[in-house]
């Protein structure tokens, strides 16, 4: 079962160098207990650029998606039997990069 | 009602939870296996009547909602292979022993108490899996619309199968909190039972009072040894045993020390005690006594009086204060209080009051302390002005009664 770890930040500011630490930590444990699938941690917002190609031409917008308070920092992508693997797993990672996680199984 | 029907009605009340809990480990879904009980059920009440009820109705039961689980499942013609593997798999799978299936209803309570589920979800969930509630029971016990709970049922067993809730007792290291989350969840419960919320429902809802009691006692089956479990049990049977002495015939909350003690249910109280006395062998044997084992004892001190003049006051704050240590919430220290005011008088109890009012002014009960301290230090004019806030915040028919006839006392 795989699941989707994002990473919600609600301030500006990418990763302290310590963070980035702990986030290599945690990591190399994925990978070794074999809950590894992907990760990585975005760029700023700002960074962003919408795609809309529904109708006759595609629209290009500079900037975010939505104006929100809390955008997406980063995600992993873990494998895990079930959720409670999940959430232990992205109980240490909201501790590993000291931000607030959603967990999401796909389907 | 019938003998048949009679028979239905208990088999229903004890085979229900077993019933879904097995359906639950063999199809890994809480929708078919409800559904199909619901249909085993159903399909008993139909048969029963004219043919009998068979020699061992749990597996009748369990055997028919098999059959009615499998026949869904062939009926919406699902081609994926778990599916499949379930019509090959078990359709004939001969009974499980009992040891395994109680397991499974373990299982199942964790499964429907599972904290990545809302607290509303969890209520209504357990009420309807485990305690086999309908969805209009459950939803005239918690005052929401019927389609809404319908809702928050489905919602929450789409997110079970989903992301995959585990269907499992939880291991040890976890088992605890997890425990504690399933006891907070029956407590629940059995509080809107006793305090009964909103105008037009009865002030005590022994139903719900009744269920939760009978919960716990399964829990406390699966889980012998657990000391909070028992703590719990013992509880919520001090309080329930004072249900019938604490409405008064005219619908008025009867306050602890008007209550006809000897209106009290002894066999609940002796149940009651006898738990108790066992966790205090164990806290003496060095077990830390956890919150619901020392409310229990609150309780037993109570239950022990033969009049209000005879409570251990002393007893009963050294009882809190070893409950302020491990919970520090304004309630406990609102509780704790009214010891006080037994053993250092009204005024020292009201000073103690008075410095939780930040945190404890829009609950009634911190405001009909406060009226009943100053009422005793013949503040009158005030006492009534915070009956009249303790009324305006009680959601409860009986209290508010208490309450305004306790205002309209004050000069």
């Amino acid at each position: 079962m795989r699941y989707l770890i994002s990473v919600l930040h609600d301030e500006p500011g990418l990763a302290t160098p310590e963070e980035h630490a702990a986030i290599d930590v945690f990591n190399e444990r994925l990978q070794a207990e074999g809950n590894w699938v992907f990760a990585g941690g975005l760029a700023a917002p700002e960074t962003a650029t919408v795609v809309d190609n529904r109708s006759e031409r595609a629209l290009v917008t500079d900037g975010p998606f939505l104006e929100s308070k809390e955008y997406l920092a980063g995600f992993w992508i873990i494998e895990a039997p079930d959720l409670d693997l999940a959430l232990k797993l992205a109980a240490d990672g909201s501790k590993a990069c000291n931000r607030k996680i959603e967990v999401r199984p796909f389907r | 009602m019938s003998d048949v029907e009679e028979v239905i009605t208990r088999v229903h009340r004890e085979e229900w939870a077993r019933v879904v809990a097995t359906l639950t480990r063999r199809f890994g879904d809480l929708d078919i296996a409800e559904e199909a009980a619901a249909e085993a059920f159903a399909t008993a009440v139909e048969r029963w009547p004219g043919d009998g009820v068979p020699p061992n109705p749990g597996a009748w039961l369990t055997t028919t909602a098999n059959r009615k689980a499998i026949d869904r499942i062939r009926r919406e013609n699902k081609r994926d292979d778990k599916h499949k593997e379930a019509q090959t798999v078990y359709a004939d799978d001969p009974p499980e022993p009992v040891g395994a299936i109680d397991d499974d209803r373990l299982r199942l309570i964790f499964t429907c108490c599972h904290p990545a589920l809302a607290m509303e979800s969890r209520l209504a969930l357990t009420l309807r899996m485990v305690g086999g509630l309908t969805v209009p029971e459950i939803a005239r016990a918690f005052l929401v619309a019927e389609p809404a709970l319908g809702q928050r049922i489905t919602r929450a067993k789409a997110k079970i199968k989903a992301a995959r809730v585990p269907y499992r007792v939880p291991s040890g290291e976890d088992l605890p909190a997890r425990v504690s989350g399933v006891l907070a969840v029956l407590y629940l419960v059995f509080n809107e039972g006793y305090l009964a919320t909103g105008a037009g429902t009865d002030p005590v809802r022994h139903d719900l009072t009744a269920e939760a009691i009978r919960l716990t006692r399964l829990i406390r089956a699966l889980l012998p040894e657990d000391g909070e479990v028992a703590g719990l049990l013992a509880l919520m049977l001090l309080i329930e045993a004072r249900r019938t002495a604490r409405v008064s015939a005219s619908g008025e909350l009867v306050a602890l020390d008007e209550q006809d003690r000897g209106a009290w249910d002894t066999a609940l109280i002796a149940e009651g005690h006898q738990l108790v006395r066992q966790r205090l062998a164990a806290a003496a044997a060095g077990v830390a006594p956890g919150r619901y084992q020392i409310l229990a004892a609150i309780n037993a001190v109570h239950t022990s009086a033969s009049d209000i003049r005879e409570t251990e006051w002393s007893q009963v704050l050294a009882l809190y204060d070893q409950l302020v240590r491990l919970d520090p919430s304004p309630i406990i220290a609102l509780n704790r209080a009214i010891a006080v005011a037994e053993l250092d008088g009204p005024e020292v109890a009201l000073a103690a009051v008075d410095r939780l009012g930040d945190e404890l002014s829009g609950y009634h009960a911190y405001h009909a302390t406060r009226a009943d301290l100053l009422r005793r230090l013949g503040r009158s004019q005030e006492s009534r002005a915070a009956y009249g806030k303790a009324i305006e915040l009680a959601g409860n028919t009986a209290e508010t009664a208490y309450l305004t006839r306790r205002r309209d006392q004050q000069g």
